[in-house]
């Protein structure tokens, strides 16, 4: 195999390219966030963390970033369901909206959600009537997090949706399942492993979330307060250390997260495949 | 490949679920089209309600407003500079990662999608530390009369930053379910490395390679967390569309915040049309592949 294939030309020029940009770009930027958290040594690094400000920064993007995630687990795979498997109109418009989000800078999602869920707001006003402030509040950030996640689910589910085995399906319907248990027996479990990647997927951007989370989440220290705009609150104090360690904390729980969740995968597509 | 074909020619108007129980169905369908309607109708429905709340003549000022031409400009350049090097890495790195085995070739892989999962607040933090006045290189750079951070090269860092795996994700796999053998073949035949590239591998990769760029060219334009931490929000000179979008809204002139922010909308929805109309050129070709 690759003997055949080393009659291809330029496989050291883009090779080499490819090594130069990322080395540049990214390896050498991020071994800088290693090596300047690193000067602080682990009391410093554990000072900086064990703050109660910073704790509770990462408690209300830990939560916020869940909550959406979870909300947007139920929502997409309506909305994929709907898309793959029901008549519709418009369905090609439909389609394409649902990467809107992707397509749309945060900055703009950030300034028209927070009016939309405004006490005076076209959707602010009518959760006021039942005493619910949105915006400025943990709530507000997790419709901005919903709003961002949406597509990465809907997108995981929607090409396994379509490529489900429908005979099974008419197979446990004709053996006299109901709907739910066909549902549940039949149709979900292959659906695990896609809803997983889209619910990790989803979460993971919500932690590092920034410009529709801002304006819409008050920036109150300590309740409304995410681990992104604490760390560039950091940077405007030029506490740089303390931007650093933040920075690469919240790294590693990316990491570690996704990390948990490919293997979880894993584990689902190896017992899902032996049954 | 078999998933590719199946996707490509599912019988669309035929519903298999139309049978099913019908409050199901439409109770499911009332539900998603709310969720739709709620969550990207309306936002972008309201964007353009408060751009013109103050009518025609306040929109217009606002969008031709000095600073906002200078901004419009600065993400101009922003993305004339970072679209075109991102899509040579993306056609120099998946024509390596598609097309030869070596070692370390999955761990590159992985670099490349590294961008997308790191928060783009980190994204522009990263070259502070670099470049920044307390940064490793920092004070060179600013002694020798060429700033970084708080000026363009900074910008361009950050955006080239987040939007590096936009061309190379598209473009690996395309590369890897198409296989070489046609570049091979054009090699034996005595054509050149350069005659090969523009008349194989071009014209087999330009549908990918198009949708990558327009995925890259929309994120670079509308980057604002990564641009907003390297640029220093210097009016009419650091700001991006953006970051003047952010401005206007702080200073309470939310007409004008929405007025400038309908150009950005406009561009997301460009962006989808353009995505939608490549999509289905590509099914279409597939289609006519397969018998």
């Amino acid at each position: 195999m690759s003997q055949r294939q080393s009659m291809l030309p330029g496989f050291g020029l883009s090779l080499g390219v490819t090594v130069l940009a990322i080395s540049l770009l990214v390896m050498i930027p991020l071994l800088a966030l290693v090596t300047r958290s690193a000067e602080l040594g682990l009391g410093g690094i554990w000072q900086t963390l064990a703050d109660r400000r910073v704790m509770a920064a990462f408690r209300v993007s830990f939560s916020t970033a869940f909550a959406a995630a979870l909300l947007n687990l139920f929502m997409g795979l309506v909305v994929a369901w709907v898309l793959v498997r029901y008549p519709l109109p418009c369905k090609r418009l439909w389609d394409s909206l649902i990467d809107l989000p992707f397509a749309l800078p945060t900055a703009v999602a950030g300034i028209v959600l927070t009016t939309l869920y405004a006490p005076n707001g076209w959707l602010g006003r009518w959760f006021a009537e039942f005493g619910l402030q949105v915006a400025f509040t943990p709530l507000g950030i997790t419709i901005a997090l919903i709003f961002i996640g949406l597509p990465f689910v809907v997108r995981t589910v929607e090409p396994i949706l379509q490529d489900l085995d429908r005979q099974q399906e008419e197979a446990s319907t004709s053996l006299g399942a109901s709907r739910w248990q066909t549902f549940r027996r039949v149709l979900l479990p292959p659906l695990v492993p896609a809803l997983l990647t889209g619910f990790s997927l989803a979460f993971a951007r919500g932690l590092g979330e920034y410009g529709s989370v801002i304006f819409i989440a008050g920036n109150m220290p300590m309740k409304s307060e995410i681990v992104p705009l604490l760390i560039v609150t950091k940077l405007e104090q030029y506490n740089y250390p303390g931007a650093t360690v933040i920075a690469l904390a919240s790294l590693v729980v990316a990491f570690v997260m996704l990390l948990v969740v490919n293997g979880l995968q894993q584990w689902t597509r190896k017992r899902t495949g032996r049954e | 490949m078999n998933t590719t074909i199946s996707i490509a020619s599912r019988p669309a108007p035929r519903h298999p679920d139309a049978g099913s129980v019908p409050w199901v169905r439409y109770g499911l369908s009332a539900l998603a089209l709310a969720i739709l309607g709620l969550f990207l109708i309306l936002p972008l429905v309201a964007v353009l309600a408060e751009a013109f709340r103050e009518g025609w003549q306040a929109y217009l000022d606002a969008i031709t407003d000095r600073y906002t031409r200078h901004a419009m400009l600065l993400t101009l350049i922003t993305a004339l500079i970072c679209v075109p090097l991102n899509t040579l890495f993306g056609i120099a790195a998946a024509w390596c990662i598609a097309r030869f085995q070596f070692p370390g070739r999955s761990l590159l892989t992985t670099l490349i999608d590294l961008p997308f999962s790191v928060s783009p607040v980190i994204a522009g933090l990263v070259f502070i530390l670099i470049f920044g006045s307390q940064g490793w290189f920092g004070g060179w750079f600013t002694t020798h009369g060429f700033p970084v951070i708080f000026a363009l090269p900074g910008i361009v860092l950050a955006t080239l930053f987040v939007t590096l795996p936009f061309v190379a994700r598209e473009l690996i796999p395309l590369m890897q379910a198409q296989g070489a053998e046609q570049e091979e073949a054009s090699i034996m035949l005595g054509a050149s490395a350069w005659r090969m590239f523009w008349t194989i591998t071009l014209p087999r990769i330009k549908w990918g390679l198009l949708y990558g760029v327009i995925l890259c060219n929309a994120r670079a334009m509308g980057e604002f967390g990564a641009v907003s931490v390297v640029s220093g929000h210097i009016r009419g000179a650091t700001n991006t569309l953006p970051l003047h979008v952010e401005i206007l809204y702080n200073e309470y002139q939310f007409s004008a915040a929405f007025a400038v922010a309908t150009l950005l909308a406009g561009l997301a929805i460009v962006t989808l049309v353009l995505k939608s109309i490549i999509e289905w050129r590509q099914q279409r070709q597939w289609e006519n592949a397969s018998p």
